[in-house]
């Protein structure tokens, strides 16, 4: 893409698109320690840093939204500049959500640390459910960072494994509860960490959604993933 | 039912709320030349009907020269000519048996700064009917009171008919142009960046009467304000140097243009 006329309209497209990767990667940095948290004994210093993870993230919510606001009263954007905007203010709310997702993790998980074989569950089944949301979270970045609709949609599938590791956990955890009601204050807790999980990697499957429709200019929500595969595939 | 696909089509939407419209002129390979320069290459274009059709593009790009074709103002100037077609009324507009001043008023043209001419507001719209059809004193008082409601100026100039049009503001000379221009019931007005001299306010209110106009009538606008050409619009022709890079719907164009140059100039990338 050639540069603006107006130099300064590059630099604030620049700050908005570089501020979606630098909070972006905050909440990766985040989900990875709650992942830690998920999979280790408790650790209070890590567990403070999640919290201030959160405060940070939601502080970079709004002065990317008000930086958008800005440019879109100063520079009245159009064309792929507007859906680059549009973009920036969606994917910033899904962040948000992520962050506050993550955090919610990371206190549930110190407060399941009884029971051996949900602790096991947790360090592992949804540990790895977790590792997976965050990798869905990585890949819809990259796919941001290199306008990769192609990219994006492999997200988009990726989510329906993902839901399907959730409705597994859910079938284990209510088997559990079944079986001994003793378990049912851990494993709803642990049922809380799932939902959590889950919930990322639909705000990921947003993300990556919000970049087709950056490159594409088609609005892909609600579509199926064979709908947005071919929309992806064309030209 | 497949809820899916409708809403991944939703963009197109729009399309389909507008009804479909025939074209009220087409221009098929045309081409003009300023003396050895050429001014227009292969333009293929439709300007539907009872809706705006702008032209945006650089500076030189040929958007008022295609204006200009339209009704063949272009004809007052010795070595200026088009070839090609321009159909409207099935007829070739480009044919040199045309009666041109029937032909411009059916194509009336509102230009950049105002020029009313130098008499009263009344006779500035009574000159021009005056030259096509003859009415009685109490029709003409009608027409008048007809093209200055059509172009949102009666209310503002009934109380002083007798004053000089050149008195008014700059932008109620403009209106008073196209009610003048509209009085003698015109099927097609060009208008040529007519708020390109004219203050925010009066832009807006020309603006809101293009919305009002085009009901009746099927407007071509030449805009340098890409926003304009958005805000009032229904369908875009890109131009430069000379050839129309992309026409199509606003909505589309101003957010998904399918070619990059059009995508470039519209997000003022233009080199």
């Amino acid at each position: 893409m050639n540069d603006h006329t107006h130099k300064q309209f590059d630099n604030e497209m620049e700050a908005i698109r570089s501020g979606v990767l630098s909070m972006g990667g905050l909440a990766e940095t985040q989900l990875s320690r709650a992942i830690t948290l998920l999979e280790a004994e408790e650790n209070s210093a890590l567990l403070d840093l999640v919290g201030a993870d959160e405060q940070l993230i939601n502080q970079m919510q709004i002065d990317m939204d008000q930086q958008c606001s800005q440019i879109i009263a100063k520079r009245q954007p159009a064309a792929i500049d507007l859906r680059m905007i549009l973009t920036v203010t969606k994917i910033v709310n899904d962040l948000e959500r992520i962050g506050d997702e993550t955090k919610k993790i990371a206190y549930k998980a110190t407060e399941t640390s009884g029971h051996h074989r949900l602790a096991q569950m947790r360090a592992f089944d949804v540990a790895r459910s977790a590792e997976r949301a965050r990798n869905m979270l990585q890949l819809s970045l990259d796919a941001f960072a290199r306008l990769d609709a192609m990219a994006a949609a492999q997200v988009i599938d990726l989510d329906e494994e993902l839901d399907a590791a959730f409705s597994a956990t859910m079938r284990q955890l209510i088997s559990y509860m079944m079986e001994d009601p003793r378990t049912i204050t851990s494993a709803l807790e642990i049922v809380f960490i799932a939902k959590s999980v889950e919930r990322i990697g639909d705000h990921a499957k947003n993300i990556a959604e919000a970049v087709v429709q950056l490159v594409k200019g088609k609005d892909v929500r609600h579509a199926t993933a064979e709908q947005i595969r071919a929309e992806v595939a064309e030209e | 039912m497949n809820t899916e696909t409708t809403l991944l089509t939703r963009p197109t939407a729009s399309v389909a709320s507008m009804p479909l419209s025939p074209p009220k002129m087409t221009a098929k390979d045309l081409n003009f030349f300023y003396g050895k320069f050429q001014g227009l290459k292969d333009i293929n274009l439709e300007i539907a009907e009872k809706r705006v059709t702008a032209f945006i593009g650089p500076s030189g790009c040929g958007k008022s020269t295609l204006l200009r074709t339209l009704n063949r103002m272009y004809s007052l100037y010795p070595g200026q000519r088009a070839t090609g077609v321009i159909h409207f009324n099935g007829q070739n507009i480009l044919d040199s048996g045309v009666d041109l001043n029937m032909l411009r008023a059916k194509v009336g043209m509102v230009f950049q700064r105002p020029t009313p001419f130098p008499m009263s507001i009344y006779d500035n719209i009574a000159f021009g009917v005056r030259l096509y059809e003859n009415l009685g004193q109490r029709e003409m008082d009608e027409r008048v009171e007809w093209a200055l409601s059509k172009a949102a100026m009666w209310d503002e100039a009934k109380d002083k008919l007798k004053q000089n049009g050149m008195a008014l503001s700059g932008g109620q000379q403009q209106r008073l142009c196209i009610a003048r221009a509209v009085s003698v019931k015109p099927e097609v007005l060009l208008l040529d960046e007519p708020t390109s001299a004219l203050d925010p306010i009066s832009t807006a209110k020309i603006e809101e009467l293009i919305s009002e106009l085009k009901v009746d009538y099927t407007i071509a606008i030449v805009t340098h304000n890409m926003q304009q050409a958005a805000r009032v619009s229904d369908f875009t022709a890109y131009m430069y140097l000379g050839e129309l890079i992309e026409f199509g719907e606003t909505d589309q164009i101003f957010l998904k243009p399918k070619r990059k140059e059009t995508e470039d100039y519209i997000t003022g990338r233009f080199g």
